[in-house]
C-alpha cells in the first residue's frame, strides 16, 4: 500500500464562510486506491474539508494538491474535470429532475466512468425508478442515486460525505458493499461518517478531526488499540 | 346587425391573441431570466424596444430586410444583454432580489431616455415584409397575413423553449443549476458562463418580440415601457420562473383581454391589473407558481 502514489495531498488548508474561520489548517493524504475515512464530531468541519478540496468554499488557503497538482486557485468546475467528484450530505438531487436526469447529470470529465447499465447492476432499485421525479424516491434510493451518478463522470477521487445517515441497516450494508465494490474497480475514495463502525468494515485509514484541524490518524489494523482514544475523540 | 358584431368579436379576439403573443415571448423571457439569475429584468421592456430599432436601423441604414432582421437583432441585442451581464448583473449575485430590480430599471431609464432624445416620442413606420402583406377572408372574419404570422411564430417559438428547457440535457443543466448552482458547478459545469448565456437568450427574445412588433405597432422610445407594465402583470399572475405558466399565462391573458374589450370595454384596461389583485390574495405564487 505504502508504494501506491499519493492522489490528494491537502496540507494547511483554511477555509472561510463569510467571515467565520473554519478550517484551521488540516493536513492529509489520499493514496491512490485508498479509502481514507475522516472523523470528528459534529462541526469538527469534515464537510467543510470535502467542499474546500472541491473548491465549493469561497475563500481558501494553503495547498490542495491532486496528482501532483495545485488547485487551491481553481473553481469547482475547473477541479472537476481533473477527476474529483463530490456525493453530498444532503445528497442533492434536484426536485425538477428525473431519475434518469440526475444520473445523467454530471458531465463526463475524463474517459474511464461506469457504463449506466452497471450502475443500476449496483442500484437495481434506480432502474425501476427511472421517470420518478429525483425526489419522490426513498432516502436510500436518493443515496444511491447521488452516487450512482458521479460514477459514470470518469472521476477517480469520490468524495462522499456521510452516505449512511439517517438510513436503514440493510440500505447501509449495501452501500457498504458498494464502497467495497468501488475500491476493487480502482475508485480512490475520500469517506466522512460519524458511524465508525460502518466506517471500520471499509476504510484503509482513518483520519481525526477536531475544530477544523486534523488531530489524530491511524490505520484501520490499529482500530483496535486506538478505541479507548477513539471514544474519547467522538464522545461515544 | 348580427353580423357586424361577431366580426367585430373575432377582431378583438386577435387582437387579443396578438398582444397575447407579445405578453407569452416577454414573460417567458422575464421568468427564463428569473430562474437562472434571481433578478426581475426590469429592463426588459427597453430591450424589446431595442429589438424593434434594430429592426428599423437594419432595414433603413443597411438595407437588411425583415427576415433577416428576424435573426440579427436578436443575436445583437441579445449580445448586448451578455454584456450587461458580465459588467454589471454578475456583480449583483448572491444579494437580494431589489438591487438587480433598482440597476435594470435605471439601465430601462437610461436606454428609453436616450432613445428618447434622438427620436423623440412618434413612432417611426416599418413596413410589413411583401410577403406577409394582403390577408385571407374567413368569412367571419378577415385575417391579415402578417398577424396570423405573429400568432403561430410567437407560438411556436414559445413551444421550442419550453421543449428546450423542459426535455433536453442542456435544460436539464438550466434546471439543475436553478436549484443548487454550487453543486452543479463542481461536476463540471461553467454555470457562470450558462447564467451569461440565459440572459443573453431572455433579452434575445425581447427582442424577437420587438422585431415582430415594428411592423404592427410603429417603432417608438416608450413602446417597452408601456407594454412592460401588463407584461409584468402576466407575470405576477403566472408565477415567477415557471416556463410553460408564463406561456399559458400570456396568451390566455391576451385573449381575456380582447373579450374584454369586446363585451365591456371601459375594463380592458384594467383587467389584467383586477385578475392580478384576485390572483395575489388567492395564491401569492401566482398560477403555476412554486412556493
Ligand atoms: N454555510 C455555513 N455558514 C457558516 N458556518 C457554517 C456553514 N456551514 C457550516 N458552518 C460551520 O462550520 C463548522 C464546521 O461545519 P461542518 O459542516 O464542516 O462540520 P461537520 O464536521 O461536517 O459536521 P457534521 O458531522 O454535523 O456534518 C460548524 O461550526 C458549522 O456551524
Ligand atoms: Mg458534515
Amino acid at each position: 500500500m505504502d508504494e501506491a502514489r499519493v492522489l490528494l495531498e491537502v496540507k494547511d488548508l483554511q477555509a472561510w464562510y463569510g467571515e467565520s474561520h473554519i478550517l484551521h489548517g488540516v493536513d492529509f493524504r489520499v493514496r491512490e486506491g485508498e479509502v481514507v475515512t475522516l472523523l470528528g464530531r459534529n462541526g469538527a468541519g469534515k464537510t467543510t474539508t470535502l467542499k474546500s478540496v472541491m473548491g465549493m468554499i469561497g475563500k481558501r488557503t494553503g495547498s490542495v494538491q491532486f496528482d501532483g497538482q495545485q488547485t487551491i486557485g481553481m473553481t469547482s468546475d475547473r477541479i472537476a474535470h481533473l477527476g474529483l467528484a463530490i456525493c453530498p450530505e444532503e445528497r442533492g438531487i434536484f426536485a425538477s429532475l428525473n431519475v434518469m436526469e440526475n444520473l445523467m447529470l454530471p458531465p463526463q470529465v475524463r474517459p474511464g466512468g461506469l457504463p449506466v447499465e452497471q450502475i443500476f447492476e449496483l442500484f437495481p432499485n434506480l432502474k425501476e425508478r427511472i421517470s420518478s421525479q429525483g425526489t419522490k424516491l426513498s432516502g436510500g434510493e436518493q443515496q444511491m442515486l447521488a452516487i450512482g451518478r458521479i460514477l459514470r463522470t470518469g472521476a477517480r477521487l469520490l468524495m462522499l460525505d456521510e452516505p449512511t445517515e439517517g438510513l436503514a441497516p440493510v440500505i447501509i450494508q449495501q452501500i457498504g458493499r458498494t464502497i467495497a465494490r468501488l475500491k476493487q474497480e480502482g475508485f480512490t475514495i475520500l469517506l466522512v461518517e460519524q458511524n465508525f463502525r460502518f466506517a471500520s468494515t471499509v476504510a484503509d485509514r482513518f483520519y481525526v478531526m477536531e475544530h477544523g484541524r486534523v488531530i489524530d490518524a491511524f490505520a484501520n489494523a490499529d482500530l483496535d488499540a486506538n478505541m479507548g482514544k477513539l471514544h474519547e475523540y467522538l464522545g461515544v | 346587425m348580427f353580423n357586424i358584431s361577431t366580426q367585430a368579436l373575432f377582431a378583438q379576439l386577435l387582437v387579443g391573441l396578438i398582444n397575447g403573443s407579445f405578453y407569452a415571448l416577454l414573460s417567458l423571457g422575464l421568468a427564463v431570466i428569473f430562474g437562472m439569475l434571481n433578478i426581475i429584468n426590469f429592463a426588459h421592456g427597453a430591450l424589446y424596444m431595442m429589438g424593434a430599432f434594430c429592426a428599423y436601423f437594419l432595414l433603413n441604414v443597411l438595407g437588411i430586410n425583415y427576415w433577416m432582421a428576424l435573426i440579427l437583432a436578436p443575436l445583437l441585442i441579445g449580445f448586448l444583454g451578455v454584456v450587461l451581464e458580465r459588467t454589471m448583473l454578475q456583480r449583483l449575485a448572491g444579494l437580494d432580489h431589489l438591487y438587480g430590480l433598482l440597476l435594470t430599471f435605471g439601465l430601462a431609464l437610461i436606454i428609453q431616455g436616450l432613445f428618447q432624445n434622438y427620436f423623440g416620442s412618434s413612432g417611426l413606420p416599418y413596413a410589413i415584409p411583401q410577403q406577409l402583406t394582403g390577408g385571407q377572408n374567413l368569412g367571419f372574419m378577415f385575417l391579415p397575413n402578417y398577424r396570423a404570422w405573429v400568432v403561430i411564430f410567437s407560438l411556436t417559438i414559445c413551444l421550442a423553449t419550453w421543449f428546450a428547457i423542459e426535455k433536453t440535457k442542456l435544460g436539464a443543466y438550466l434546471r439543475a443549476a436553478t436549484e443548487n448552482p454550487t453543486l452543479v458547478r463542481a461536476f463540471g459545469v461553467n454555470v457562470p458562463r450558462m447564467i451569461t448565456l440565459t440572459y443573453g437568450f431572455g433579452v434575445g427574445l425581447a427582442a424577437l418580440a420587438g422585431v415582430l412588433s415594428a411592423p404592427i405597432n410603429q417603432v417608438r422610445p416608450l413602446m417597452g415601457a408601456d407594454l412592460i407594465i401588463v407584461v409584468f402583470a402576466v407575470v405576477v399572475i403566472g408565477g415567477m420562473g415557471s416556463i410553460m405558466g408564463s406561456i399559458v399565462t400570456g396568451f390566455a391573458l391576451g385573449i381575456l383581454e380582447g373579450l374584454t374589450k369586446y363585451f365591456y370595454p371601459e375594463a380592458s384596461n384594467t383587467v389584467v391589473f383586477v385578475i392580478m389583485a384576485i390572483v395575489l390574495m388567492v395564491k401569492p405564487n401566482g398560477l403555476f407558481g412554486r412556493a
